[in-house]
């Protein structure tokens, strides 16, 4: 860990004059690590983004004349989107991605999201991370049987979800860990928790325990200890200090193999904006504090695969408040250790009306399984993604390179 | 298992009996095994925010059956105690225009007097709402407020909602709490909270209004799945539309600064509409989302979702079918009675099963309440409390998704949860927690501490 760390700190010095070089991130990723554990980070939009925001298909002149207030303006336009290919562009607030997109470490998927048809947040969501579309009955999430796949050991920081209660996809049988905060994650009564776990209820007693050796580790590992490297600033909002405690998670090499956090404020049924306004706020924080996240690893984020998901996309067709309904396919982005990015991952049918789902939505062209399934097999070396995504005949889009490390 | 079965045949008829002492009504209940003591516990967790001392010998005074029948007419409880303790708070009864009057946004540049920031407003909203629910005598009232509030979700999070949360609980919620279904669902419609929080104000036929726009489907949806039909209710997105479309014009007056409800004619689409089959004729106005409010309160499924949801809230996180089933049957069977609907519940024989008892892990706000109620302490002020239920993820007006906090304890369970939790009851037993004055001379200690606390 030592060494690592002196490793860490001298690069941190060397880079400290280039800021945040596309090149350092390059040789960061071709240089692999293998012997270190990898991670999966996920940050959920939760509500719903607009891909057809965060991605414009600004070649496409139906989008401008779907969207006569909402469309982002080409690039080269005042508040314009970044161009990617000769498609698709970047959201103009989601700048601080755009170096990790030319430096091949960021891929963008397009038309992505759930076979199954509902336009409901919560239905939608629960599918997402029970990762069982159209099937209610699924007791865990798909996280938690990423831990229940492999061993591991019973430390509570193999999966993590940095915010007060545990996601969906996190629960179940694999012990795994909800906070907000790692600094207040101690017990004002150190027994209060050794009490519980020693009660007769299995369930509360179980959680007591956990939380107790949680605790304890904690106060040993002491993770505030790593502050933000290469001169990486996080955004204060709640994504921010979340991520930033992520970062602090992983070089701490605590165990961690499955963090997850979320991030609202995408449900713009009103007033939604374009390169400026309410969605843009929210991009903004969003990009920003992955752009933090990923200059802060700086080498370790060859160990590290950041993906974001959400429900659904949004329709179209801008509404009667220049904002969108609930639609079907969306925009996911994937970050990291192993990623064949610098790419828009698509298949792109076009805006033409009869390309719309139901007339109206971007179709979904893309499971987002397909996307976290190769992530599973390439990233994190998982030979049976049936166990994780139960009855999903995977189909990888070639997100990732071919997987290289040693198999868990 | 046969005297269960026998019990509940019993009560499939449920009825109203003068009680022996001093000519109250009492409910007929159930026979059940349990002592009058554990009786009374049960009944306090789940149709109050647990025991405060006393509370217990109470209720087997007065009896279960007679408790309950008075909790159910809340008007013929004195409250003063806690009525007085509320005067104080300005901007509880203000109207939303007055609000906005009162408490402006801040200018740039200027000082504000921080007695006038908008902020205060939710500053005595939360105190009103901890100081009722752990001191008001009313209690079901109030565990009833949470839920409704909470199944009709607006948030803080969004906008003007900010001053429009509080006076959307005291005007659309709480005169409904034992009224009729369809007048909670009427009133939360057209209040410009949720006109505001699910869009609906912006929400024009499509070529009509000021900007000739068209549709927003967010509070149409939200409607059919979260506060009527329920997802599975059986609705398709062409009826989402034709909802829409039936609500185009239910509009605001002067959202940002005296927002009033506000029927816009001209944004009104007056075409014919068909909802779950049933059609709307041509030529309608405001009475057009009236009519999509009368059918959807008397639909089958609401009467399922809502049954369930109260069930969830009231008996277990996993509630016996037959039980929904017949609960839904009384909501139909009375035209949506919530009292009704209520009765049913309580006097069933599920809700007094061992499955029952102590099944559900308390919500943050049922621990906050029923420690401090434990304790028997006294809310001052609300705001160190705000924070210790955000830190356990449940803070108070600021839930963001429509959805509402989850009913089940399930929800809330989980190791890292639990430290918060356990902080908390930490805090109170060692008397230190801002707001919070606690009375001489008792401890909680060992029951607070105990893991039976966690559950209700």
């Amino acid at each position: 860990v030592i060494d690592r760390r002196l490793f860490l700190k001298s690069s941190g010095v060397a880079m400290a004059g280039l800021g945040f070089a596309p090149a350092f991130l390059r040789r960061a990723l071709a240089a692999g690590t293998g012997s270190r554990g990898r991670v999966l980070v996920t940050i959920f939009q939760r509500g719903a983004v607009d891909g057809l925001s965060m991605v414009p298909p600004y070649a496409e002149g139906r989008y401008f004349e779907l969207r006569p207030s909402l469309a982002i303006p080409r690039p080269g336009a005042a508040d314009g989107a970044l161009k990617l290919d000769d498609t698709f562009a970047l959201h103009p607030a989601l700048g601080a991605l755009k170096p990790m997109y030319d430096a091949g470490a960021l891929a963008v998927v397009q038309a992505v999201g759930s076979p199954d048809k509902s336009r409901s947040h919560f239905d939608a969501q629960d599918f997402l991370e029970s990762g069982t579309p159209g099937v209610k009955t699924t007791r865990d999430g798909w996280q938690n049987r990423l831990l229940q796949a492999s061993p591991g050991d019973r430390c509570a920081f193999r999966g993590v979800a940095l915010q007060p209660t545990l996601p969906r996809s996190l629960a179940g049988p694999a012990p795994a860990l909800a906070l907000e905060r790692l600094g207040s994650f101690r017990l004002k009564d150190a027994g209060a928790a050794d009490r519980l776990a020693a009660g007769r209820d299995a369930e509360l007693g179980g959680s007591a325990g956990e939380a107790a050796a949680a605790v304890r580790f904690l106060a040993e590992v002491k993770p505030d200890r790593f502050p933000p490297e290469h001169g990486a600033v996080y955004p204060g909002s709640p994504l921010g200090q979340r991520l930033k405690q992520i970062a602090q998670l992983i070089r701490a090499d605590v165990g961690l193999e499955v963090a997850a956090t979320d991030c609202g404020g995408w449900d713009t049924h009103a007033a939604q904006g374009a390169g400026k306004g309410q969605l843009a706020g929210r991009l903004q924080d969003f990009g920003d504090a992955i752009g933090a996240f990923a200059q802060d690893l700086g080498e370790r984020l060859a160990d590290v695969c950041l993906v974001t998901l959400t429900e659904f996309g949004r329709t179209v067709r801008e509404n009667g408040s220049r904002g969108t309904d609930h639609g079907h396919g969306s925009a996911m982005l994937v970050l990291g250790g192993g990623v064949r990015g610098g790419r828009v991952v698509t298949r792109w049918k076009g805006l033409a009306d009869a390309e719309l789902f139901e007339g109206r939505d971007l179709p979904v062209t893309t499971d987002h399984r397909d996307v976290l399934g190769e992530a599973l097999i390439a990233h994190l070396g998982v030979s049976d993604v049936a166990s994780v995504f139960p009855g999903y005949q995977g189909e990888p889009r070639g997100v990732f390179a071919p997987a290289v490390s040693p198999s868990r | 298992v046969r005297r269960v079965a026998r019990s509940s045949a019993a009560l499939a008829t449920v009825t109203l009996l003068a009680a022996c002492t001093a000519g109250a009504p009492s409910l007929r209940l159930p026979r059940t095994a349990w002592s009058p003591q554990k009786q009374a516990a049960h009944l306090l967790n789940r149709l109050a925010y647990g025991p405060s001392p006393g509370d217990v010998e109470s209720v087997v005074r007065q009896g279960a059956g007679a408790w309950i029948a008075r909790q159910l007419e809340p008007a013929q409880i004195d409250d003063a105690a806690v009525d007085a303790k509320l005067a104080r708070y300005k901007s509880l009864s203000m109207a939303i225009p007055e609000l906005q009057k009162a408490y402006p946004r801040p200018m740039e540049g200027a000082a504000p007097d921080p007695e006038r920031l908008p902020r205060q407003i939710e500053r005595e909203l939360v105190s009103a709402k901890l100081i009722r629910a752990v001191e008001s005598r009313r209690q079901l009232q109030e565990v009833l407020a949470d839920f409704w509030f909470n199944h009709f979700n607006v948030s803080a999070e969004k906008g003007v909602d900010r001053w429009m949360v509080g006076a959307y609980e005291r005007e659309a919620i709480r005169p409904h709490l034992f009224g009729r279904f369809r007048d909670l669902l009427g009133a939360t419609a057209a209040h410009p909270a949720m006109l505001f929080y699910l869009d609906n104000w912006t929400s024009a036929g499509e070529g009509l209004g000021a900007r000739k726009a068209g549709l927003n489907e967010n509070y149409a949806r939200e409607l059919l799945e979260l506060h009527t039909l329920g997802v599975d209710g059986g609705y398709t997105q062409e009826d989402v539309r034709e909802v829409a479309r039936c609500f185009t014009g239910w509009s605001l007056e002067r959202p940002r600064e005296s927002a009033r409800f506000l029927f816009r004619q001209r944004a009104h689409d007056r075409g014919r509409k068909v909802v779950l089959g049933t059609e709307i004729a041509a030529g309608g106005g405001r009475e057009d989302g009236d009519k999509v409010l009368d059918l959807l309160a008397r639909h089958p499924s609401t009467a399922r979702f809502v049954a369930r949801k109260l069930c969830v809230k009231l008996v277990s996180d996993d509630p016996p079918a037959a039980l929904v089933e017949r609960v839904a049957g009384v909501f139909l069977q009375t035209g949506g009675d919530l009292t009704a609907v209520y009765r049913a519940i309580v006097t069933s024989a599920e809700f007094w099963s061992d499955a029952a008892y102590a099944a559900k892990l308390k919500t943050p706000l049922e621990l906050v309440a029923s420690t401090l109620r434990a304790a028997g302490a006294g809310v001052e002020a609300g705001p160190y409390l705000q924070q210790a239920l955000t830190g356990m993820g449940q803070p108070l007006y600021h839930c963001q998704p429509p959805t509402g906090y989850a009913e089940s304890g399930e929800a809330w369970l989980g190791a890292g949860a639990l430290v918060p939790r356990l902080n908390f009851l930490t805090e109170v037993a060692r008397r230190q927690v801002p707001g919070v004055r606690f009375p001489e001379g008792t401890s909680v200690l060992a029951d607070i501490r105990a893991a039976e606390f966690q559950k209700q």
